[in-house]
C-alpha cells in the first residue's frame, strides 16, 4: 500500500485535572505526513504543538492525558487502538523521539556509552561488541568531539548542548520510520544545530518521515517539505510550499508569527 | 560594577587526566547593565555562571570573583529547577524574604505570575502541569521573588516560541530597569543578543575571544570566530538547499584544547603563526587596533 504513514484524523488531545475538570489542549486537529516528508508545526507557547506530536507515540501520561476523540493512523493502524504490546514494538523500532529536555530520558546513573549500547543490544540482533561499535559511530555522526572518551562520561558530565546530542542518537540509531522531534535543537548552539539538521534531513530520506516541532522559522525554512500553524489548539493554517507560506502567510496570526520572526533576524 | 571576574579558572579531574573548562576568563557586569555572554556548546558558559554564584563543588577554582549583591538564575533547563512535587506558587514564594506575611507573600506571588503573563490558577499547578514555556515563565518569576541584584539567565528562552520569547525577555528588561536590577545572558543566539544586550562577550574553549559593545561587534566582528556564528543563524529566506555548516568541526573537549589559538583547527583564516605555542593573540584584533 502507498498510503501515509501517518494520518492524524480529527483528533482532540485533553487533560483531566486533580478536581474533574476537563482542560482540552488540542481540538479537531488533522495532519498527515508521508514517507520523505517533514512536516513542522510552529505556534506560540501552549498552543498544543507537544500535545499532538506526544500523541503519536502514546508518551503523554494517561491519564492525566486522555483522547475523546479522533484517530492516529501510523501505516494504516490506529495507535489509540493498539494493544500495549503493539505499542511497545511501534515505540521500540519505528518511532524515534527527541525531546525538548534531554535529561528525562538519559539515566544519571549510567555512563552514555552503556546507555547507548544497552538499547542496540536490547533492540537489535547484534552482539554487545558490535553494539558498543555502533554507540561509537552514532556519537561520532551527531558530532561529539572524542567520542571514544565521551563514552565513558555520565550525563551530568555533559554540557547541555551534548546531552541533547546523545539523546539524539539514542531516538535515530534503531532506523526509525518516523522522527518525532520536539524543539530538538533549542538546547543546541547553531553550528551544531546546522550539523544536527543535516544529519535529520540525511537520515528522512525517501522511506522515513520527520514530524518536527520548533519555533524557529529560520529552521522551518531549511527543513520542512511542508507545515502546519497551530493556535489555541487548533491548526489555522497548512502550507505544502513552505516558501510560498514565508512569502505570503494567509492566516493573520500567521503573518503577526512570520513578521515578528523577521524583526528578530540579525 | 556589580559583578567583576578576573582570570577566572576552573579546573576537574575527569577520567585521570585534567580538564581545564575555563581558563583566564575576565568581564565585568555594570550595575543595571546587561551583559552577554555568547559562544557554543561546550564553551564553558555555564560553568563561568555557576562560579559566579559559588554554585560548583567538585571543581579547583581559582581567579577573583567580586560580586556586590545577591545573585539569583535562570536556568537553561526548567524541569531541572522546579520541584516536581510542589505547587508552583508556594515555589515561587521560597525564594522570597523571610519577614512577609503570608498575605503579602500571596499577592507578591500573584502579582509576579501576572508579571510573566501566567493566570492566577496556575499558582495551584504543578510543573508537569504546564507547557514548556509556561514552565520557564515560573522559573523568571521565582528567580525574581529573590529580589537579586544580578540576574544570570542562562539560555532562559530557548525553548519557548518567538512571540513569547520576545516577550519574555521584554519583560526581564522591564523589570531589571525598574529595580536597576543587572542582567548577564547566556545564550548561543546571536539574535538575542543584539536585541536585550549592551555589551557582549563571545566565548570559545573556556576563553573570551572578542568582547565589547554589541553593536559594534555584530556589525563589525573581528573574530574569525565571531564571524563563523554570525554566518550559522538559519535565515527564513535562506534557500532551503543551501549548505548547512558553517563553521566545521565542533568544539574540542576541555582536556583537549588546541594548542596555541584553540579555534585553530576551525578557522578558514588560520596561518601556522595561530597554532604556536607562542601564540598570543588572534591578528585578526591586532591588525584592526592598528588603525
Ligand atoms: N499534563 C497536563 N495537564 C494539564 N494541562 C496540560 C498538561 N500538559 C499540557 N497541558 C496544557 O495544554 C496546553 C498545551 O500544552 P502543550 O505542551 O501541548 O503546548 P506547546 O504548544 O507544546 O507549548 P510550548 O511551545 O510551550 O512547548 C497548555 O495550556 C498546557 O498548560
Ligand atoms: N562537573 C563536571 N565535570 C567535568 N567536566 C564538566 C563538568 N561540568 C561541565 N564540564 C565540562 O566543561 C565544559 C563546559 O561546560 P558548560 O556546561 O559550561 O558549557 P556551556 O558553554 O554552558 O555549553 P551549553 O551551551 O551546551 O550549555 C564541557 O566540556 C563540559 O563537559
Ligand atoms: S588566531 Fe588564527 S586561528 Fe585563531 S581565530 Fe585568529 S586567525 Fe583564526
Ligand atoms: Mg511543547
Ligand atoms: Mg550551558
Amino acid at each position: 500500500m502507498n498510503g501515509s504513514l501517518l494520518e492524524i484524523e480529527n483528533l482532540s488531545v485533553s487533560y483531566r485535572g486533580e478536581d474533574g475538570s476537563v482542560f482540552t489542549a488540542a481540538s479537531e486537529v488533522s495532519l498527515s505526513l508521508n514517507r520523505g516528508e517533514s512536516l513542522c508545526i510552529v505556534g506560540e507557547s501552549g498552543s498544543g504543538k507537544s500535545s499532538v506530536a506526544m500523541s503519536v507515540p502514546r508518551l503523554l501520561p494517561s491519564p492525566p492525558a486522555f483522547w475523546p476523540q479522533g484517530r492516529i493512523l501510523f501505516d494504516g493502524k490506529d495507535i489509540l487502538a493498539m494493544s500495549p504490546k503493539e505499542l511497545r514494538s511501534v515505540r521500540a523500532r519505528r518511532i524515534g523521539v527527541v525531546f525538548q529536555d534531554p535529561i528525562g530520558s538519559l539515566s544519571p546513573l549510567h555512563r552514555i556509552g552503556d546507555q547507548l549500547a544497552e538499547t542496540l543490544f536490547l533492540h537489535c540482533d547484534v552482539s554487545r561488541s558490535a553494539a558498543r561499535a555502533t554507540a561509537l559511530e552514532w556519537l561520532h555522526k551527531v558530532g561529539i568531539p572524542e567520542p571514544e572518551q565521551r563514552l565513558k562520561a555520565y550525563p551530568h558530565e555533559l554540557s547541555g548542548g551534548m546531552q541533547q546530542r546523545v539523546m539524539i542518537a539514542m531516538a535515530l540509531m534503531l532506523g526509525p520510520d518516523l522522527i518525532i522531534a520536539d524543539e530538538p535543537t533549542t538546547a543546541l548552539d547553531v553550528t551544531v544545530q546546522s550539523q544536527i539538521l543535516s544529519l535529520m534531513r540525511s537520515l528522512v530520506g525517501k522511506d522515513s518521515a520527520l514530524l518536527l516541532i520548533t519555533h524557529d522559522l529560520g529552521v522551518v525554512a531549511k527543513m520542512a517539505s511542508k507545515l502546519a500553524v497551530m493556535k489555541d489548539g487548533r491548526v489555522i493554517e497548512t502550507a505544502d510550499d513552505v516558501s510560498a507560506f514565508f512569502a505570503n502567510p494567509s492566516h493573520p496570526h500567521s503573518r503577526a508569527l512570520v513578521a515578528e520572526a523577521r524583526k528578530m533576524e540579525l | 560594577m556589580i559583578l567583576e571576574v578576573e582570570n577566572l579558572r576552573i579546573e576537574f579531574a575527569f577520567d585521570g587526566k585534567v580538564s581545564v573548562p575555563v581558563r583566564g576568563v575576565s568581564f565585568s557586569v555594570p550595575k543595571a547593565g546587561r551583559t552577554a555572554l555568547v559562544g557554543e556548546s561546550g564553551c564553558g558558559k555555564t560553568l563561568t555562571a555557576l562560579a559566579v554564584g559559588s554554585l560548583l563543588d567538585r571543581a579547583k577554582i581559582s581567579g577573583d570573583i567580586k560580586l556586590n549583591g545577591r545573585v539569583a538564575y535562570v536556568f537553561q533547563n526548567p524541569m531541572q529547577s522546579l520541584d516536581p512535587v510542589m505547587r508552583v506558587g508556594k515555589q515561587i514564594e521560597e525564594g522570597m524574604e523571610k519577614g512577609l506575611s503570608r498575605d503579602a507573600r500571596r499577592a507578591q506571588m500573584e502579582q509576579l505570575l501576572e508579571s510573566v503573563g501566567l493566570p492566577r490558577e496556575c499558582a495551584r499547578k504543578y510543573p508537569c502541569e504546564l507547557s514548556g514555556g509556561q514552565q520557564q515563565r515560573v522559573m523568571i518569576a521565582s528567580a525574581l521573588a529573590q529580589s537579586p541584584k544580578l540576574l544570570i539567565a542562562d539560555e532562559p528562552t530557548t525553548a519557548l516560541d518567538v512571540t513569547t520569547q520576545k516577550e519574555v525577555l521584554d519583560l526581564i528588561r522591564r523589570i531589571a530597569d525598574e529595580r536597576e536590577m543587572a542582567v548577564l545572558l547566556i545564550t548561543h543566539n546571536l539574535g538575542l543578543v543584539s536585541r536585550y544586550s549592551d555589551y557582549v562577550n563571545v566565548m570559545y574553549a573556556g576563553q573570551i575571544v572578542e568582547s565589547g559593545a554589541v553593536k559594534s561587534v555584530l556589525s563589525n566582528p573581528r573574530h574569525p570566530y565571531t564571524k563563523g556564528l554570525l554566518a550559522a543563524v538559519p535565515r527564513i529566506d535562506a534557500p532551503r538547499d543551501a549548505p548547512l555548516v558553517d563553521i566545521p568541526g565542533t568544539v574540542p573537549p576541555p582536556w583537549a584544547w588546541p594548542e596555541g589559538c584553540a579555534f585553530h583547527p576551525r578557522c578558514p583564516q588560520a596561518t601556522k603563526e595561530c597554532s604556536s605555542p607562542l601564540f598570543k593573540k588572534c591578528p585578526c584584533l591586532t591588525d584592526y587596533e592598528q588603525f
